[in-house]
Order: C-alpha cells, then sequence, then structure tokens
C-alpha cells in the first residue's frame, strides 16, 4: 500500500461534482491481489476527497473511521450476510432474473433455498467464481447459500473489525460485478425487487469485546437498548427502498417499530440461540438493506452502543448531505 | 454468453490460491429438507485448514425456508456426521452430510438417520450389508416448473422401449456426460460407487452405491444423490427420482441388494431363506416406507411386483424379493429387495430391513412413528 500514489478523476462523471470544479482525489487505503490479473496485479480501494480536503460526496470511510478509531477499545466485531439477485442482462437498461421465464413468474418460493439441481439453483457457476476471487484477494468470504428467491444469492463477509469491515464488503461487491461480467450476468442489490417475493438484505452481526466475554449477554440486552432509542435514524442510513422490504412479513421486521427476539427472524434484531444459550456472543440486526453502505451501518452501529451516539448528527447530516446534493437520481 | 458447460470449464481452471499466510477451507453443509426429497446445502468457510469430522464446528439454518420449522422459531441445528472430498472446489473443499435437530434436541422433519442409526448400532455385530440400485431419469429444464426427458421430443414420445437398457449410440444413450461426471465425482469423493447402466426408459440410467455397511449406506447414497444434482448443474440437467415418471414406461426403482455375515457365510442360504419369511410376515410396514407413489410403479408389469403381493423367488424380476442365481448356487450370498422406488429415503429403507430381519422387528413401530409423524409436521404443500 505504501508504494502507491495518490490519483485523481473526473468527479463530474460519476455524478459527484460540478464540471468547473470537478477533480476528486483517490487516497488509496487497502491493497488485495487482483483475481482477474493473476501474477502481478493489485486491487486498490480509495478514498475520495475533493480539493479543499473534505470528503468527497458518498465517501462515508470517512467518519465512519473516525467512529470505529474512538471505538477501538471496544473491539468491534462485524460479520454482514450480503444477499443478491442475479440478473440476464440485455444492453444498459432491460434485464429479468436468471432462470425466470421472460416477462413471467418461476414457481413460488419454498424449493430454492440452499437447494440443488438445475431447475432450483440459478447461476452456481457466478458464485463459485466469485468465491474463489474473493479467496485469491485474501477477503474474509465466511460463507455462501443459495436464498428464498430463485437467481438469489447470499454470501457472508467476516468477522472483520472496525473499519476492515466496510472495505472488504465493498471489494467484494466489486468482485461480484466483476465477475458476472464473465458471464453477461449482473447482479442487483435492490432490497425489493418483486412485491410479494423475498428482499435482499444485508443483515449485520454485531459484538464488542464485552458481548463476547463471559456474561456478554448483558452488553448484548445493553446494546439493543441503545438501538432501540435511535431505531429512526438507523432506518435512514440503513438503505434507499428499505420500506418496500421491512414490511413485516417475508422475514422482515416492520419498518416503523423496533423490536428483538432469541431465534426470531421476525424482529428487528435477533439474538441466536446459542448466544442466548452460552449468555455471551452476539447479535444480528436484520435491518439494514443489501444496497446500504456498510461504512453508515457499522459507523452508526458502533457510534449508538460504544460511544453514546456522539457522532450521530454528523453521519445523518453527511447522508443528507448527499443525497440532496448528488447529481443522479434514484 | 457462452454455454453452462463452458462456463463452469472456465471457473473450474480459476485454481484455489491464497495470499501468503492465509487458508480458506469451503466446508459444503448437506441436509435432507422437509419434504425428504429435497437435499440443500450451504457453504461454511473455514479461515485455516481442515480435513476432518471432527474439527467441523455445529451449524444452524432457517428451517422455515425448507419446510421444517415457522418463523417465529426457525432455527435448526445442523450435526455433521460425515465429510468427503468436494469435487466441485479441488483441492481443499469438504463436502459435510449432516443431522438435523431443534433447539430442544428432537430430531427435525424428515431426520430419519437419527433413528436408524440407533437400529444399525444394536446390529453392529450381524454385520448388515447393503447395495442399493439407484434408478433415475435426466430431464432438460426450462425454468422452475417445466421439464421433459433428455432426447425425447418435446411433447412427445420416442420408440417403444427395447434398444436402450445398456445401450450406446446416440439414438439410444442420453446423459452419457452426466452420468461419466457423476462417476468421476463420485470416485474423487471416495463414495462406493460398485457400476452403473443405461436403463430401459430411454433418458433413464441405474448407478449402483455399496456394498456399505449400516449407517453408511444411507449417507453414501444421499451424498451420491446431492453429487447427481449438483453434476446435473453443470448441463442444464435435472434428474428426478420419481417411481412412475410415464404411465406404461418403466418405472423408477431403488432396489436394495441385503445381507448379514451369517448369509454371506457358507451355507448362508439357510439365512437367506428365514429372512425372506421375516419379510413376507412384515410387508405392508416395508410398502409404507419405502417411498412415496410407489404403488403407481409396483403395478406387476414392467418388471416389478404387485404392491399388494409378497413373493420370492431364485432369479425371478417380477416378485418382491429375488435371490441372485449365483447365491443359490453357492448357498451363501444376499437377497435382493426389489420393493423400494426411486425416491425412498434409504435410512428407512435400510433401518427397517435389519429391524425386521436381525431385530425381530423390534424398531418397526418406531420407525413407521417417526415417518408418520414427520410427514404430518412437514410444512411442505402437498404435492
Amino acid at each position: 500500500l505504501t508504494e502507491l500514489d495518490e490519483w485523481n478523476y473526473d468527479g463530474s462523471s460519476t455524478y459527484q461534482a460540478t464540471t468547473e470544479n470537478s477533480e476528486i482525489k483517490l487516497k488509496p487505503i487497502r491493497v488485495v491481489r487482483d483475481p482477474f490479473r493473476r501474477g502481478k496485479g493489485l486491487l486498490a480501494l480509495c478514498e475520495t476527497y475533493n480539493g479543499n480536503g473534505t470528503a468527497a460526496l458518498a465517501n462515508f470511510r470517512k467518519i465512519c473511521n473516525q467512529v470505529m478509531t474512538e471505538a477501538a477499545a471496544d473491539k468491534p466485531w462485524f460479520g454482514i450476510e450480503q444477499e443478491y439477485a442475479i440478473f440476464v442482462t440485455k444492453g444498459t437498461n432491460y434485464k429479468y432474473p436468471l432462470g425466470w421465464p421472460e416477462g413471467g413468474f418461476p414457481s413460488e418460493q419454498g424449493p430454492y433455498y440452499c437447494s440443488v439441481g438445475a431447475s432450483n439453483a440459478y447461476g452456481r457457476e457466478l458464485v463459485e467464481l466469485h468465491q474463489r476471487a474473493c479467496f485469491y484477494a485474501g477477503l474474509k468470504y465466511a460463507g455462501l447459500n443459495a436464498e428464498v428467491l430463485p437467481s438469489q444469492w447470499e454470501f457472508q463477509i467476516g468477522p472483520c473489525e472496525g473499519i476492515e469491515m466496510g472495505d472488504h464488503l465493498w471489494l467484494a461487491r466489486y468482485l461480484l460485478h466483476r465477475a458476472g461480467e464473465v458471464f453477461g450476468l449482473d447482479v442487483s442489490f435492490d432490497p425489493k425487487p418483486f412485491k410479494g417475493w423475498n428482499g435482499s438484505g444485508a443483515h449485520t452481526n454485531f459484538s464488542t469485546l464485552a458481548m463476547r466475554n463471559e456474561n456478554g449477554l448483558e452488553a448484548i440486552v445493553q446494546g439493543i437498548e441503545s438501538l432501540q432509542t435511535a431505531h429512526k435514524d438507523h432506518i435512514q442510513v440503513y438503505g434507499i427502498g428499505n420500506e418496500r422490504r421491512l414490511v413485516g412479513a417475508c422475514e422482515t421486521s416492520s419498518i416503523e417499530k423496533f423490536s428483538y427476539g432469541i431465534g426470531n427472524r421476525a424482529a428487528s434484531i435477533r439474538i441466536p440461540f446459542d448466544c442466548a444459550a452460552k449468555k455471551c456472543g452476539y447479535m444480528e440486526d436484520r435491518r439494514p438493506a443489501s444496497n446500504c453502505d456498510p461504512y453508515l451501518v457499522t459507523g452508526i452501529i458502533v457510534d449508538s452502543v460504544c460511544l453514546g451516539g456522539k457522532h450521530r448528527q454528523d453521519i445523518l447530516q453527511s447522508w443528507n448531505e448527499f443525497q440532496k446534493r448528488t447529481t443522479t437520481h434514484h | 454468453m457462452q454455454s453452462k458447460v463452458d462456463a463452469w470449464s472456465y471457473v473450474n481452471k480459476q485454481a484455489y490460491d491464497f495470499p501468503e499466510g492465509l487458508h480458506f477451507t469451503p466446508v459444503e453443509y448437506i441436509w435432507i429438507g422437509g419434504t425428504g426429497q429435497d437435499i440443500r446445502a450451504k457453504t461454511k468457510v473455514y479461515p485455516r485448514v481442515v480435513t476432518k469430522l471432527e474439527e467441523l464446528e455445529e451449524w444452524n439454518y432457517d428451517g422455515s425456508s425448507t419446510y421444517q420449522a415457522t418463523t417465529e422459531n426457525s432455527e435448526i441445528r445442523l450435526r455433521p456426521v460425515k465429510v468427503v472430498k468436494d469435487p466441485f472446489r479441488r483441492p481443499y473443499g469438504l463436502l459435510a452430510l449432516c443431522e438435523t435437530y431443534h433447539g430442544d434436541g428432537t430430531p427435525a422433519v424428515a431426520n430419519f438417520r437419527f433413528v436408524a442409526n440407533k437400529v444399525m448400532e444394536k446390529a453392529k455385530s450381524q454385520h448388515p450389508w447393503f447395495g442399493f440400485e439407484q434408478e433415475y431419469c435426466i430431464y432438460v429444464t426450462r425454468g422452475t416448473n417445466y421439464k421433459y426427458p433428455l432426447g425425447w421430443p418435446e411433447g412427445g414420445f420416442p420408440t417403444q422401449q427395447g434398444p436402450y437398457y445398456c445401450s450406446q449410440g446416440a439414438s439410444y444413450a442420453y446423459g452419457r456426460e452426466l452420468v461419466e461426471l457423476h462417476q468421476r465425482s463420485c470416485a474423487y469423493a471416495g463414495i462406493t460407487y460398485a457400476g452403473r447402466n443405461a436403463e430401459t426408459m430411454p433418458s433413464q440410467w441405474e448407478y449402483q452405491n455399496g456394498p456399505c455397511e449400516g449407517i453408511n449406506s444411507g449417507d453414501e447414497m444421499f451424498l451420491s444423490r446431492y453429487l447427481l444434482r449438483r453434476c446435473g448443474e453443470v448441463f442444464g440437467l435435472d434428474v428426478s427420482f420419481d417411481p412412475k415418471p410415464v404411465k406404461g414406461w418403466a418405472g423408477t426403482g431403488g432396489h436394495c441388494n441385503f445381507s448379514t455375515e451369517k448369509m454371506r457365510a457358507a451355507g448362508g442360504i439357510a439365512e437367506i431363506q428365514a429372512a425372506i419369511t421375516k419379510l413376507g410376515e412384515h410387508h405392508n410396514e416395508h410398502i409404507l416406507l419405502y417411498g412415496e407413489g410407489n404403488e403407481q410403479r409396483l403395478t406387476g408389469k414392467n418388471e416389478t411386483s404387485p404392491i399388494d403381493i409378497f413373493s420370492y423367488g431364485i432369479g425371478s424380476r417380477a416378485a418382491s424379493i429375488r435371490i441372485p442365481n449365483g447365491c443359490n448356487e453357492d448357498q451363501k450370498g444376499y437377497l435382493e429387495d426389489r420393493r423400494p422406488a426411486g425416491n425412498c429415503d434409504p435410512y428407512l429403507v435400510t433401518a427397517l430391513l435389519v429391524s425386521t430381519v436381525c431385530l425381530n422387528g423390534e424398531f418397526n413401530q418406531e420407525l413407521i412413528d417417526a415417518y408418520k409423524s414427520s410427514k404430518a409436521r412437514s410444512l411442505a404443500p402437498h404435492h
């Protein structure tokens, strides 16, 4: 990493700047091996900065890093379950889910979750290629499974400490799109591709040192209580379009109401059975959408649980600023 | 976009290669879902070298998505019971066959291995061996709910049966690539693969798994079935174990060859005959647990015995039980139970055979109760 130079690019071509003031700096912050250029190729994840030193639009890593640095003693660990759907693409603006009859619907959900067989599992080549690519890059790729919606899959990244979570997940997302190119397939992180069918989430498993230690269940419950009071603020930064997904059905909680339970997949926060039994471990925040920014999610969780919400207003402000000023419309 | 086969070939060429100091072992946890037929699997990656069963941790999954639990109480535990090498993730990947349990320790829907294991433990000293002849049909699939048999004219019928059994040639044998890939996959995984042949119905094949002792038979059968469907994905083909895919054409069976140490010893023919007598007394119980839809297959035609009549014969393929000619000549060996359907649960079949023949029916009721209770609790939609 230390050998890499800073660089810059035209931010007016990426919805991040105006033509008059378009140069945005690229600061490499993590480097891994490039699986598509095996040999000597590298991937360099970068932070983006305006000329005046402020974080560019959508650079939420800066504030996340601040939070993680301050809370370092709590050793916050994360594991994110990234869901997504695979699509067959025709050009730039037409696509349909892989394995679906074009323009129609497949048999109802039930057989596809963790399935095997050509009538159930669509996209095996892509997900296996992605796995090998993540291994090659040394990303903390922890698992994989076919999901409830046909053409939908999930991979897990973790356990990562602090800022590492956002870094590894963004790199894994890049590799997923890049792997899709090999097959003429693209992936979508839209949280609710089809009404009445399962949505895509980014369930975030979280723990601090205190939660992992003996009798950590107390710390888990305390953490959940902090999250409860900050529910609406968290939801704001948990992904665009999440209200279409968190409807209280299809294994989701309702977006309006905060809830938690042991082994309960219909709650906002789930405490795994094992953790309840061992009286320590971690919690699963099931609210984030698949299209969330992991820097925002991990940052606001640590801020609420470990720092008493000290940076919450700054986090929300940087998100609102981004929504207002970005030159793209969703 | 390239063909599916090309796509997988490309992926397969991307070697597992880790940065210095790191190692990842992908382990595919495999279990049986709530219909008793659906095999489910998901990957847990260990960030270190893992090669043995003892090194694997228990895991869990969302049983409400596999017809085995409700959303409010969805967690089901996965307990690895057998591990083999994964032919699709060479050289480090593993396949871990698992038993499924609720939080309170009760076996989940379709976990019949739990009872089967008790039976096999009790009868250990008799060394029961099994060899299954797993038949299946290969289908071309279009999406999730349309398929037709490979090689058949879509919507129609091929020439009548006769040329296809053990055939070669592109006009008779359909799916050779899948069959060969499956054989190599089983060999790599160390699954006992005793043989294979093209079957009577075009697109139908059979492979033989065994001889396996005790619980290992059910274990290897489920692993080889998983591999068969996984191999099919490479070609965009799926397989069906449905016992009677097309009326009037050959059905799909799961004949079970069975013997105990005494049957295999000199003069064992007496043991074989004693076993057949016991099986005759428990015919209806066996039929109940030998696969759903079997009544469409066991009609008394197409080399089957009628479902409601128990019979046996030397060298007879029209009987419930066949004593191979060779065993009759040697006066020892094994018997072939021709009643199980292709979609049977091998744990139930093997356990019931042992319970009836070796343990005087001691576990028959428990097996039947487990089967009925599982069916009642399953959340699968009715077929």
